[in-house]
């Protein structure tokens, strides 16, 4: 790598955030959106760099400042973070692609330059999430991306104006989990004296018996699991999902929840450490109830919801449920089967709410009462929804068959009476899937459509992203090298690196 | 020919072609697709092609061996039939559904693992639901979802298997498995739905008389007999087998005999029929299996003419009850005779399809010194005698005349059926072109003297019996006189008591299922009071019950880590 190319470390997350800046000052239509996609697109170039870097020669640190860990911050790019990297800054350069026509009919044109601009500082605060070792600097990011998130939720004001409770109630509950959070890191640097992740970790196991340290895991498990949406702290989620603008919904929808995730394991695996995580507190018991009753209980709401983006959102939280389920497993292939479906999640559910903001553009209305027919007035769009549906319920040469696979295994692997209870529900609630999944398709191929309507598709400007994500949705369930390589790579690097 | 393309992608492949064009360049691309698929399997000959690694996994997309071949010619000689058989219909999605059926079914007769038997398992499913929807009414509309319900379900419970499967041992090749753990147990269930073992058959009786005329022709040649297949490629030899396979050979005709829906009749006769080919595996001797292949093979020539018979009276009367129909044979003569071969042929007239192959099985039981068995498939036999054998054509074109005079069947559904009906006799009298191409060494010669008698014995009774009753109408030729059994004349209390069990089958059934849907429904129901829009799980809370669950929670947690 090139002495330029090390700096790749601290540009993927500082182009962004400067960036943010220039765009509040850009007017009109297309510039802001262009200098955005210039910049997402550059971060994912940059990612991809990293992430190739990472998997040849190991873990790369990076010294801000060339103030030398642990008194300087640094950034650590490691097999998992690298990966988050590369799905963070993928999804949103897709996204973006779509985003020009879609934003500018839901978002007016003056405000435009902001939107771009809270749009950047999400996108920075997540990817500085991923990079960073260090666990105040955590913290720092988090709010970038929880604040400019909220801003991005209330944008859907213009469509409805419920948007404005939604973000509301978003930033009391976000607030809550990022205070929580900030108490947890705050009691364990009253404990270690130090936030460096790597140092962390090496002086955990001296205090992991102390109280204050103790209360300081329940408030961070607790803490990232609100950012999560973590049944049952998953209210904020789908009315936020639900009134956003098309393009922050997907953009969110694919990212903003996994890089939670990410922070779960980072610190389950990496500063806990995996004996103290599921040998001394038993982090299983707690999790592994909360998973399954997620996603059983949330595909069967999903299931009843009459606004499309709503049901995907709810699909969502039980989709978080195997994620959480296959840390909670407490294995390798467990790990990997959560990591893979971040990146499989990510695509497929990206691909289906850019479907539906394709609807939405042509329709203006996600309600699955106005999509009567859909299937023959946007037959492209529709059938792109139907083969993302394909991939989430999980049938086989789709990627959430590789996941259920994984995890199916990983609960196998478990070898006792609950493997078998965990098999079948997560096949059950596979079916929960197909029902809900099929409603759509009912309205939208078995009932008529409304008289007078036309046969209108939605531009190619939105058609082409939203056909990349779906089409990609395929090849990563069919070849999968690259997902679940990189996947296993990470999960092995966490179980080994101890 | 392309070295190593799997026979079934001429099918899939094939398909995509048929919404792009139409009339008669359509239809020499679908009756060729079969014909090419045929010469294709054949110039490959033995062998497996297709082998990649996934996951893991090895999969193996094409291994053709003479299990194989044996279906996948019968398959392919279906389709074309079939396919002749539905040329007059214009609607594009029926012909694009059935060649991508066809092609599905096919292509799980080659999977050589288990994942890409999965995958055709499934795509059979969910292409075959398309043809009983487009009946358009709400009937099949409901009648589809069922059916799709349960086939998904198999192959969900197939995918289970699989992975229990792979779990125990790391392998998921599509081989002999037999019973012994939890994996191939659940597996045994998968295929068990699909090939109608008892209980579990429901779905046949509820779909396939709700297809289109055409439909049901192509339906009853392909699910059931793929289900017939994975069960003698994994489970040959397996004793379980015999008396599923006993009860399910006797228990259709208790409800055949009271059916009025004559398609609905056929589709009993159906399971009927399956009955002798999961005993035949079960009994699991070369004999046997080589019977079990040759009856699948003659039972889908047969069973295909019979439905194409009664689909070509729905198609030119408009219904398919008994009680409605009779005295045909004015108008329609060249069915009726197509009919009556097509029932002597499934009742096993010597010369006859049926007769070269059931006679295997039999003879396996025989060897094997089964007796129990042996009778129960006697019975069975003179069984389907009276069902499919006499009340078939009698009702539809003899008995009392309903005056209903149409036309003879239109020309495409005639040649067809006469291919059909040829090629029933032709096996029937060269049984050694079939014999040849079975999974083992035919060693077995149908055409002994006593064979031929004994059936013939049997099958002259039954005809005696039935003449006699009508000539002295004992039973009027109504509904009634279906119950007119060979057995009569020296088993009145055994049938009696049969119909009894029978009678008691089906309360104990009803009541099982009204406790069960009883069950599932509760649970609907409960699941809808809680999950449902606007209740309580589905409910915007207010930031404040949700900071309070938050807080609850994380007292909790912290409590729960400082044990």
């Amino acid at each position: 790598m090139s002495v330029f190319g090390f700096h790749f470390a601290a540009l993927v997350v500082v182009l962004p955030l400067i960036s943010a800046a220039f765009s509040a000052l850009l007017r009109g239509k297309n510039l802001p959106w262009a200098l955005t996609t210039i910049v997402s697109a550059l971060s994912f170039y940059m990612s991809i760099q990293l992430l190739i870097e990472v998997s040849a020669n190991g873990p790369l640190s990076y010294e801000m400042g060339s103030w030398a860990p642990p008194w300087g911050i640094e950034y650590l790019v490691d097999p998992l973070s690298g990966f988050m990297l590369m799905i963070i800054s993928g999804v949103s350069t897709g996204v973006l692609l779509f985003a020009r026509e879609s934003i500018a009919k839901e978002v007016p044109e003056k405000q435009l330059g902001m939107f771009f601009s809270a749009y950047l500082l999400a996108l920075a605060g997540m990817l500085g999430i991923c990079i960073t070792g260090d666990a105040f600097n955590i913290f720092v990011f988090l709010e970038i991306m929880s604040l400019s998130s909220y801003v991005l939720i209330a944008m859907g004001a213009g469509n409805d104006r419920r948007a404005l409770t939604a973000a509301f109630q978003y930033l009391i509950i976000g607030s809550v989990g990022a205070t929580f959070f900030l108490i947890g890191v705050g009691l364990l640097y009253m404990m270690t004296g130090t936030l460096n992740i790597a140092d962390l970790a090496s002086r955990f196991s001296e205090i992991e018996d102390t109280r204050p340290v103790r209360a300081a895991v329940g408030f961070l498990i607790v803490g990232i699991g609100i950012k999560l949406a973590l049944f049952p702290f998953h209210i904020w989620m789908p009315n936020a999902y639900t009134y956003a603008p098309s393009i922050v919904t997907a953009f969110f929808a694919g990212t903003a929840t996994k890089v939670s995730v990410y922070l779960f394991i980072r610190f389950i695996f990496t500063i806990f450490g995996i004996d103290f995580s599921f040998g001394v507190i038993q982090l299983t018991d707690i999790l592994m109830p909360l998973a399954v009753l997620g996603f059983l209980s949330m595909s069967a709401v999903a299931i009843f919801q009459k606004n499309l983006k709503r049901m995907l959102a709810y699909s969502s939280v039980a989709q978080l449920g195997y994620i959480v389920l296959g840390i909670a497993l407490a294995n390798e292939t467990g790990l990997t089967a959560s990591i893979v479906h971040i990146f499989n999640h990510a695509i497929v559910k990206t691909g289906m709410f850019l479907s539906v903001g394709c609807m939405f553009y042509v329709i203006g209305s996600p309600y699955l009462k106005d999509l009567n027919g859909i299937g023959q007035r946007m037959p492209i769009t529709t059938f792109g929804f139907v083969l993302g549906g394909i991939g989430l319920i999980g049938v086989p040469l789709t990627p959430g068959f590789i996941s259920k696979w994984y995890l199916i295994l990983a609960a196998l692997e478990r070898g006792t009476y609950v493997s078998y209870a965990l098999v079948v529900a997560i096949v059950f609630s596979s079916l929960l899937a197909v029902i809900y999944i099929w409603r759509v398709v009912e309205v939208a191929y078995f009932r008529e459509p409304p008289e007078g309507s036309t046969k209108t598709e939605a531009p190619l400007s939105m058609l082409i992203p939203t056909w990349i994500f779906i089409l990609g949705s395929f090849y990563f369930g069919i070849e999968t090298s690259i997902n679940v390589g990189f996947a296993k790579a990470a999960a092995a690097f966490l179980y080994g690196g101890q | 020919m392309i070295e190593g393309l799997n026979p079934a992608f001429i099918f899939l492949l094939g398909a995509l072609l048929v919404p792009i064009t139409s009339g008669i360049v359509r239809s020499v691309i679908m009756l060729s697709i079969p014909v090419v698929a045929l010469i294709q399997l054949y110039t490959m000959g033995l062998g497996v092609w297709g082998q990649y690694e996934f996951l893991g996994l090895s999969i193996e997309m094409t291994r053709i061996d003479p299990l194989a071949r044996v279906f996948a010619t019968i398959f392919c000689i279906a389709a074309f039939i079939g396919t002749i058989f539905a040329l007059h219909v214009k609607d594009t999605i029926q012909h694009f559904i059935a060649v991508i059926y066809m092609g599905a079914a096919l292509g799980a007769v080659f999977a050589g693992d288990m994942i890409t038997l999965f995958v055709y398992w499934e795509l059979t499913a969910i292409s075959s639901v398309f043809l009983i929807w487009a009946s358009r009414t709400e009937r099949a509309y409901k009648a589809g979802m069922r059916y799709l319900i349960i086939q998904v379900s198999s192959g969900v419970i197939l995918l289970g298997g699989i992975i229990l499967y792979y779990q125990d041992t790391g392998s998921i090749a599509f081989e002999y498995l037999g019973l012994g753990s939890l994996a191939t147990g659940v597996i045994l269930v998968a295929f068990g739905i699909k090939a109608c073992f008892p209980f579990l058959h429901n779905w046949m009786q509820d779909a396939y008389p709700e297809a289109t005329v055409t439909g049901t022709v192509i339906l009853s040649a392909f699910t059931t007999k793929l289900a017939i297949y994975a069960l003698a490629r994994a489970y040959p030899g397996t004793d379980i087998l015999i008396p599923i396979g006993g009860v399910m050979t006797v228990f259709p005709i208790f409800f055949a005999v009271l059916e009025n829906d004559l398609r609905r009749v056929l589709t009993y006769s159906l399971n009927n029929q399956l009955g002798f080919m999961v005993v035949g595996i079960g009994i699991g001797t070369e004999l046997s299996l080589n019977g079990t292949a040759a009856h699948a093979f003659a039972h889908i020539l047969y069973k295909s003419l019979l439905f194409m018979c009664m689909g070509a009276v729905l198609f030119r009367t408009g219904t398919i009850k008994a009680s409605e129909l009779g005295g045909l044979y004015k108008s329609m003569p060249v069915t009726t005779v197509f009919c009556i071969i097509g029932a002597m042929s499934i009742a096993a007239f010597p010369l006859t399809g049926g007769f070269i192959s059931k006679a295997m099985i039999q003879s396996a039981a025989g060897d094997g010194g089964m007796l129990v068995i042996w009778l129960v498939m006697l019975f069975a036999s003179a069984g389907v005698m009276d069902h499919s054998g006499i009340k078939i054509p009698y009702f539809t074109f003899f008995a009392h005349d309903s005056g209903k005079r149409v036309k003879e069947a239109p020309l495409n559904m005639l040649i067809a059926m006469g291919i059909a009906a040829f090629l029933c006799i032709a096996i029937g009298v060269f049984p050694d072109a079939l014999y040849a191409i079975l999974p083992y060494e035919p060693t077995y010669h149908p055409y002994t003297a006593s064979h031929v008698i004994t059936s013939l014995q049997l099958l002259f009774f039954a005809i005696l019996a039935f003449a006699l009753l009508i000539r002295y109408k004992i039973y009027p030729p109504e509904l009634r006189s279906t119950n007119l059994d060979f057995d009569w004349f020296y088993r009145v209390p055994l049938k009696n008591l049969m119909l009894a069990i029978g009678r008691l089958i089906a309360i104990v059934w009803a009541w099982v299922s009204a406790t069960a849907n009883d069950a599932v429904q509760k649970i609907i129901t409960a699941t809808a009071d809680t999950h449902g829009y606007g209740k309580v799980m589905a409910r915007t809370t207010s930031s404040g019950v949700a900071v309070t669950i938050i807080v609850a929670v994380l007292g909790f947690v912290v409590v729960f880590f400082y044990r």
